[in-house]
């Protein structure tokens, strides 16, 4: 085998270095997840502009946004990335109670920001303006509904972390961390492709 | 290792034998071709496969001398473990497939203009293009004439060196348009039109088929293409004139039920735009609309791809 | 309770279909007789179904692609069969409804599960123990991507079962695939199976990035990566850039079939060119996430038996990566004939054509690894050559294709199925057969046999040409791809021809499962002692056969792009244990992957059957998993560097007393 020895590092140093090193796989390995999802949501954007005229008779972007309400949505979850901030910056300086109350803080304004989004598809649906009603709807339902479904789904990881770090009484250890790093890296992402979806969908579908 | 060689010796005529027996024999329908489309893309093949075999033959014969020479048990040959760098070999190995791929790139830039589907042909006979609606049904062709007010089912005539304007739609899944020995296919698909022009410059009875699979039915979806001189075009369209079925909403809704192997059969009189209104039913749209080129809306962003269709995607 | 499964979705009246269920439980049963004969449940749950090395991982992806290859072969010669008497006034012996669901099972099942778990199951062999790495970098989630594939060809199968499989083709184009036209449960088993499998695939796609550019041994700098690394990192690019989209696709059609969206509907302004162009976005590099690998496989071959350094390395690297980045940008060669204007049609056409060019470039470069060489003709060199040779054919016609003008007359024509599967079979599964005889020693500790193996390359070679040769004249007389009956006679002889070919490459078959057989009957003899038996170059063949299950007792490093090569030519290779080693880091085993999967599997099923209250339990099975498994702190452990000692020693003795044998013999 052609082997040199590799400098010998004492037991626990070794290992420590293995635990470091995973993290960063882990992060890297998260993000290059992100990159992918990036597609997904960039097969929806298209979906999007693609049917962006594809009425089939039925109302335009200009008929049914309501601006005020999903403005409000926004703000929530714009908020709820800096409150995330507020959290790692804690993790950081490893503050275990400031990280859970900053964590609950931002589940808050996540959870808002979903009870607006139904709150407007429960609306549309009511109004016959469901997915069903023209290939433009179709593909706005899509995309905005696969964001939530990203939101939601980053509100359960939220939970399951609370409770692990709260109930269960997990330390802020090397695991724990990169799993605070991999949400914020999500959390920010999704308030990104929120932000697109907010110019592209809504802005530009009621000029 | 002998055996090697045998056996791809006895292969390689086989491999040439499509190409080898394509003149005369009308069951060769693509290298059999009766119209100027047709033939165009015939010769293409020709030119694309000489211009390719350059490389092609040095490879496959060079790979089996190669492997034969340099086989362990060849004492004779020479053993360079360390060659496994050549300037002069990796200059040739890119700069001829890029030269190659360079007159194919041409030629095709060229070729694809030339042959696009949407550019209107020359009329040899001098006389005004024909026009046909065509409309891919489960699992059957609806052939209308609307400067003749007139329709076929799985028939279509036209005369000999008549340029053929096809005007194509569905009115189900999507399918392909079809005449082996006149050239150039295109998809039938509902909402949307597509357009192709063909030409025959012999009579025949061309086979014609839906070349995109459609379901159960498929198989059974082909057509009778005649092309046939000025009078037999005549005597067709007469033919057809004398049927007393009419070609209207009501029939054609009848008519677009599904069913498999069906019949030729003819259309005496076609009242309305019946190939507009399939499109209209599935768009939205009010059927007056019978010119969807350009213009930004839906439907035609859909039909004539080209600058404005779904090539950004 | 149960949607709308019924008794009536088992299909009792069809003989065939039922014959094949038969067939499948008859085998099921035997397997599973056998695992209750010698009680072998614990050791499959606990060395196979919870493992999580990748080298098993990677044996049971090939296991799995072996399998449905003789799923997906039987539907082909039941299709070669069907049309070799369907003409005329004889309708063969399938109607329309079967004949379609058998191509589009076969299409389906040898891309998604024999091609692709073919390919992964190489990735998992061989990219960690030639990079010198312990395992990939996510071992659990290597296990998730493992068994959510198996589910997903699970589903298939079922299919025979219960309901049907879909019958529009492999990638289901709509309207066709719209509930509209195809209301049955056929295009929702393809739907599940592809969307679960896919989702696997996607994070074998990530995590064989990450495994590469992170875990290389050191020294191993990017241009020192065997080849075949390179061809798995660019292969790693396109799954992570193309699945999504197909994962979204898909999503579009479930949403479109299971709550009435429009997206690619004929009527409320759907656009089915939207669906061609997107399956196209992902089915074109889908095309080269086959390809490549196998790419690499023979550039490791041809230069492991030709006993010679690989030709031009920094071109085939180049090559690669320009292949992967031009495969994003050809996807409308597809769908010349949808009537894209000139222009666009032309650049398609053109950037298709540049991708001939490092394609030629690199079967130049394994042409000149032989010039020079001592080459070897074992069975994977066989395949390698018979590729060279076929693969060539292949893209010739290919290019031709690329065409717009030649493809508006042979688009979707036999001459079509005969150039994919030219590439296909010639490329990809010709690349298989290779890998699986090149490292076969490495993941079972004795090669295969080299006669069958011979046998089964001639099948299968004079096999494709006898049956695809036939199918390109067809596709000049016009015959077109998935027709059931035809009324030219002419036709008839060459379908008949095709046939022949099919029995051929069924001989093949044959002799391969003989191959295997006789290997493991004859397995002390073919036994590999060393490691080395090809006299490798690369990482992989420095450690025992198979290698310990912590892969390297200490971690190589690397000064050369053929590491052990190097090694041999220095004299520097160790040849015996070192007395002291360190402890290894592990991962344990978990049941939470299969378990996932498993969950993944009943949700499928019971979307398919519209058992909603059961998908969501599945649902909520799944993430409960998930997090039981996040709150598992336990997860890895230490193997103690005197235990790793006594593996090393073992191995070492072994080699010692097989070299005092030959001195003997001698």
């Amino acid at each position: 085998m052609p082997t040199d020895a590799v400098a010998a590092h004492g037991g626990h140093d070794h290992h420590h270095d293995h635990a470091q090193e995973q993290l960063a796989n882990k992060v890297f390995g998260f993000w290059l997840y992100l990159m992918t999802d990036c597609i997904l949501f960039a097969t929806a954007f298209a979906g999007v502009a693609v049917n962006r005229h594809s009425y089939a008779g039925g109302p335009t972007g200009k008929d049914i946004f309501e601006l005020n309400g999903v403005i409000i949505e926004t703000a929530c979850l714009l908020f709820s990335s800096v409150t995330y901030g507020f959290a790692m910056l804690a993790a950081h300086r490893n503050n275990k109670s400031q990280v859970m109350l900053w964590l609950g803080i931002t589940f808050l304004f996540g959870l808002g920001f979903i009870g607006f989004e139904v709150k407007e598809f429960m609306h549309l649906v009511a109004d016959g303006n469901g997915p069903e009603r023209s290939a433009f709807l179709s593909s706005f339902f899509l995309l905005v509904a696969t964001h939530g479904c990203h939101v939601t789904a980053g509100l359960l990881w939220m939970a399951t972390l609370m409770f692990q770090m709260g109930v269960m009484g997990k330390p802020l250890n090397t695991t724990y961390m990169s799993r605070l790093t991999c949400l914020s890296l999500f959390w920010h992402f999704l308030d990104i492709v929120w932000i697109c979806v907010f110019t592209v969908v809504y802005l530009m579908g009621v000029i | 290792m002998r055996e090697f060689f045998r056996q791809v010796a006895r292969r390689k005529p086989l491999l040439l034998l499509p190409l080898l027996l394509l003149s005369g024999c009308s069951n060769w329908a693509i290298m059999d071709p009766q119209g100027p489309i047709g033939r165009a893309e015939k010769s293409l093949v020709f030119t694309a496969v000489i211009l390719m075999l350059i490389v092609v033959v040095p490879v496959i014969v060079l790979t089996l001398v190669f492997a034969w020479h340099f086989r362990a048990s060849n004492k004779k040959a020479v053993y360079r473990p360390d060659f496994h760098h050549s300037t002069t070999i990796e200059i040739i190995v890119w700069v001829v497939p890029c030269l190659i791929v360079l007159a194919l790139g041409i030629l095709t830039w060229k070729t694809t203009h030339a042959l696009d589907p949407y550019k209107p042909l020359v009329a040899q006979n001098g006389e005004k293009p024909i026009e046909v609606d065509v409309i891919a049904l489960d699992w059957k062709w609806l052939f209308v004439y609307p400067q003749l007010h007139i329709a076929s089912v799985n028939e279509l005539a036209m005369p000999v060196g008549a340029s053929v304007d096809f005007r194509i739609t569905s009115g189900t899944v999507m399918n392909a348009f079809f005449i082996p020995q006149l050239g150039t296919q295109i998809y039938a698909m509902g909402g949307m039109q597509t357009e192709v022009h063909l030409s025959a410059d012999h009579a025949g009875i061309y086979q014609g088929l839906s070349a995109n699979f459609s379901g159960n039915g498929f198989s059974g979806m082909t057509f009778k293409a005649i092309a046939t001189d000025k009078a037999g075009f005549d005597a067709w369209v007469q033919k057809v004139r004398g049927s007393s079925q009419v070609l209207d909403t009501q029939s054609f809704a009848l008519l677009s039920k599904a069913s498999e192997n069906v019949p030729v059969s003819y259309y005496g009189t076609v009242n309305g735009d019946i190939f507009g209104e399939q499109i209209a039913s599935f768009v939205g749209s009010p059927p007056s609309m019978k010119t969807m080129k350009g213009n930004g809306d839906q439907a035609s962003a859909k039909t004539t791809g080209g600058s404005n269709g779904m090539s950004g995607m | 309770m149960l949607g709308r499964l019924t008794w009536a979705a088992i299909p009792l009246d069809n003989p065939i279909e039922m014959g094949a269920v038969g067939l499948m439980g008859i085998v099921v049963l035997i397997v599973l007789g056998f695992i209750a004969r010698y009680n072998l449940w614990v050791y499959l749950w606990k060395e196979w179904i919870t493992t999580i090395d990748h080298k098993k991982i990677g044996i049971m992806y090939i296991l799995m692609a072996l399998v449905m290859l003789l799923r997906g072969f039987a539907d082909a010669i039941m299709m070669r069969t069907q049309l070799a008497f369907s003409h005329g006034a004889s309708h063969g012996y399938l109607p329309p409804e079967h004949y379609d669901q058998i191509f589009s099972a076969h299409g389906v099942i040898m891309i998604f599960f024999v091609a692709m778990p073919f390919v992964i199951g190489f990735m998992n062999v061989a990219v960690p123990l030639q990079i010198g790495a312990r395992d990939v970098a996510f071992p659990f989630l290597n296990s998730i991507s493992f068994w959510l594939t198996f589910v997903g060809m699970a589903l298939v199968n079922l299919s025979l079962a219960i309901g049907e499989f879909g019958q529009a083709g492999w990638l289901a184009y709509p309207p066709l695939s719209e509930l509209k036209y195809s209301p049955g449960s056929g295009i929702d088993y393809w739907i599940w199976s592809l969307q679960i499998s896919g989702i696997g695939t996607l994070l074998t796609g990530v995590n064989f990035f990450v495994t590469i550019i992170k875990m290389r041994a050191p020294g191993m700098t990017f241009m020192r990566m065997p080849v075949f690394v390179w061809t798995i990192l660019c292969t790693s690019i396109l799954i992570m850039a193309a699945f999504p989209v197909l994962t979204a696709t898909i999503g579009m059609l479930t949403l479109d079939r299971y709550l009435d969206f429009h997206f690619f509907t004929n009527d409320g302004g759907g656009n089915q060119m939207m669906y061609v162009n997107l399956i196209w976005a992902w089915g074109h590099p889908e095309v080269y996430i086959l390809i490549l690998p196998v790419f690499g496989v023979f550039s490791e071959v041809v230069s492991t038996y030709s006993s010679k350094r690989l030709f031009a390395y920094t071109s085939m690297v180049w090559a690669t990566v320009s292949i992967t980045v031009l495969s994003f940008v050809v996807w409308l060669h597809h769908f010349f004939t949808m009537g894209s204007g000139a222009d666009v049609n032309a650049f398609f056409g053109i950037s298709t054509m540049v991708i001939a060019i490092p394609t030629g470039v690199k079967i130049f470069n394994w042409l000149f690894t032989m010039y020079g060489g001592r080459v070897r003709y074992e069975p994977a060199m066989l395949w390698t050559v018979g590729f060279m040779v076929t693969f060539t054919i292949g893209g010739m016609t290919g290019v031709m294709m690329a065409v717009p003008g030649i493809d508006f007359i042979v688009h979707n024509s036999l001459f079509l199925i005969a150039h994919f599967h030219n590439v296909i079979i010639g490329g990809v599964v010709f690349g298989c057969f290779a890998g699986l005889n090149y490292w076969f020693p490495k993941m079972f500790g004795f090669k295969l046999e080299a006669k069958w193996g011979t046998r089964s390359f001639w099948f299968w070679l004079v096999g494709f040409y006898v049956a695809f040769v036939p199918l390109y004249a067809l596709g000049f007389m016009g015959a077109t791809r998935r027709m059931e009956h035809y009324d030219n006679p002419a036709w008839v002889p060459y379908m008949w021809v095709a046939l022949l070919g099919a029995v051929l490459i069924f001989c093949g078959i044959v002799c391969s499962i003989l191959q295997i057989v006789v290997s493991i009957r004859d397995r002390a003899k073919l036994q590999d002692v060393t490691g080395d038996i090809w006299g490798g170059r690369t990482l992989e063949w420095a450690i025992s056969s198979p290698p310990p299950f912590y892969n390297f007792a200490t971690t190589p490093t690397v000064a050369d792009a053929e590491p052990l090569w190097d090694a041999k030519q220095r004299g520097t290779i160790e040849r015996q244990a070192r007395d002291h080693y360190e402890d290894i880091h592990m991962p344990k085993n978990t049941g939470a992957g299969f378990i996932i999967a498993v969950f993944a599997g009943i949700m499928g099923f019971a979307m398919i059957w519209y058992i909603w209250w059961l998908a969501i339990l599945s649902v909520v099975g799944i993430i409960l998993t998930l997090i039981i498994r996040t709150c598992n702190d336990d997860i890895d452990y230490y193997v103690p560097g005197e235990e790793v000692a006594r593996i090393e020693k073992a191995h070492f003795l072994k080699v010692a007393s097989l070299e005092t044998e030959k001195q003997h013999a001698d």
